[in-house]
């Protein structure tokens, strides 16, 4: 296969093949679950949707997402062929049924049909690292999940929120509670502490690429992600916001620099249809 | 266990239906989102008589194939963005059933009850599942001026399952579920 074929692929399997450990995490909600309830009826629905939609290798999903291309890269990669590969796979994946005419121009309004503007869309990020080969990890975002996707700015009085590990805890639980059903609950939380308020987006949002049975290495983080996962549970809300035992999938959260003036929390809140995978594209 | 309802949904039909029950629909639905509604409340015309049907909020995958509109995934869009222009359109134009996720608000939910109509969540993100539901694309409107995802098709559904997530009887599960995650929050914050 050519780098475009191995994109294409990528894209094919991230849009329709629900990672396994996200697959389980539903399964394990549905069994909790009584039957014949409302969060049953949805979750059995999501459920048999997930098995349709990799059977047919067809979006599990109608809103495609904004796609997100992860590369690393060792030192002296084409980054520009990565790129406009991408592009290609993007414009083929769409053309196939794969991907939703999904891209509006901001100012007309019109929706440009190919899903590509260079430069634009889709997102693609490099980093450097030591091996050889390139690696691309794929993330699908709809809109609806980031539309319920926030960020606060510590002190928080109403919150009654301060610069500590309890102040985070305050608004993790206050940005579950927003988002009631509005993000395909359950869902998974992504969480950046610190950076700059762009970086804490972009840092928030690469935690959804964890899977679901990875706990934090720094101890307090991994204590608050367990917290977190039991006591949105509790609020309730379950599948869809119709009432249910499982709100949360997992939290996943991560803790950089900040400056002394500013102390960001930033929630990237991904729907169930948690879809990322990735691929090794050897030298060459 | 599962009520059944099928289009032309009579106001007898809806007035069975209570917040919480679950619910089959089958028969012909419209699709619209955020271009149609805002043309239908700023005095447009529907296509098509929209009395007693179904207004999905959805924008669908579609490819054409062989001179045939195929669907491959229908799941439902989050229904608040429609929330000031809905209660007009349901007295306007007498749709009886709104299919979308999320849930709406106060003046969805007195409109509701004031005309006979009832809100139905559908599994968000299921859109494979949906889409297989899809018999056929009877039609489809305003292709051109609003694209694929936002245009009016007309689909003829079975089987769709679904949550009554707000009755004509006034009652809206949303308020519920929030009201009780309301007074958790509260005493995870009190701790």
């Amino acid at each position: 296969m050519n780098l475009v074929e191995i994109l294409i692929e990528l894209i094919r399997r991230t849009t329709s093949d629900l990672p396994p450990d996200v697959e389980h995490g539903l399964r394990r909600a549905r069994a909790a679950e009584i039957d014949d309830s409302r969060a049953a009826l949805m979750l059995d629905a999501i459920i048999t949707n997930v098995e349709i939609a990799r059977r047919d290798s067809v979006p599990m999903c109608q809103d495609t997402g904004t796609l997100t291309f992860y590369f690393s890269v060792p030192a002296g990669a084409d980054c520009v062929r990565l790129e406009s590969a991408a592009c290609e796979a993007v414009r083929c994946a769409t053309a196939r049924g794969l991907l939703r005419n999904n891209t509006i121009d901001a100012l007309s309004g019109s929706s440009i049909d190919s899903n590509v503007v260079e430069g634009d869309a889709p997102v693609c990020i490099f980093r450097y690292h030591e091996a050889r080969e390139v690696t691309v990890h794929l993330l699908q975002k709809g809109g609806g999940c980031e539309n319920v996707s926030c960020q606060f700015a510590l002190p928080d009085e109403t919150l009654r929120a301060g610069r500590d590990l309890e102040g985070v805890r305050r608004c993790l639980l206050s940005a579950v509670h927003k988002a009631q059903g509005y993000g395909c609950a359950p869902g998974v939380l992504g969480v950046c502490i610190g950076c700059d308020r762009a970086g804490g987006y972009k840092a928030a949002k690469e935690q959804l690429l964890r899977p679901l049975d990875d706990e934090s290495s720094v101890p307090e983080l991994a204590a608050l992600e367990r917290k977190i996962l039991k006591d949105a549970d509790e609020l309730g809300i379950g599948a869809m916001g119709m009432g249910g035992r499982t709100t949360l999938l997992g939290v996943k959260i991560t803790a950089h620099t900040r400056l002394p003036a500013s102390y960001f929390v930033t929630v990237a809140y991904m729907c169930w249809a948690c879809r990322r995978h990735a691929v090794r594209i050897a030298d060459k | 266990m599962k009520k059944t309802i099928k289009y032309p949904f009579t106001l007898r039909q809806i007035k069975e239906l209570r917040a919480g029950d679950l619910v089959r629909l089958s028969g012909s639905v419209f699709t619209g989102r955020d271009r149609l509604h805002k043309f239908l409340a700023e005095g447009g015309q529907p296509p098509e008589d929209m009395q007693a049907s179904a207004i999905y909020h959805c924008g669908p995958v579609v490819v054409r194939d062989s001179g045939k509109w195929l669907i491959k995934a229908a799941g439902p869009t989050t229904s608040i963005r429609e929330e000031p222009y809905m209660a007009g359109i349901i007295e306007n134009f007498g749709v009886r059933v709104i299919i979308g996720k999320g849930g709406m608000g106060a003046a969805t939910c007195a409109a509701c009850k004031r005309y006979g109509c009832v809100y139905l969540q559908a599994a968000g993100g299921a859109a494979a599942l949906q889409a297989r539901g899809v018999r056929t694309v009877e039609n489809v409107w305003f292709l051109k001026e609003f694209g694929a995802t936002e245009a009016m098709w007309k689909l003829d559904v079975k089987g769709l399952d679904m949550v009554v997530g707000i009755d004509c009887h006034g009652n809206n599960l949303y308020d519920e579920v929030r009201h009780h995650s309301d007074m958790r929050l509260k005493e995870f914050l009190n701790d």
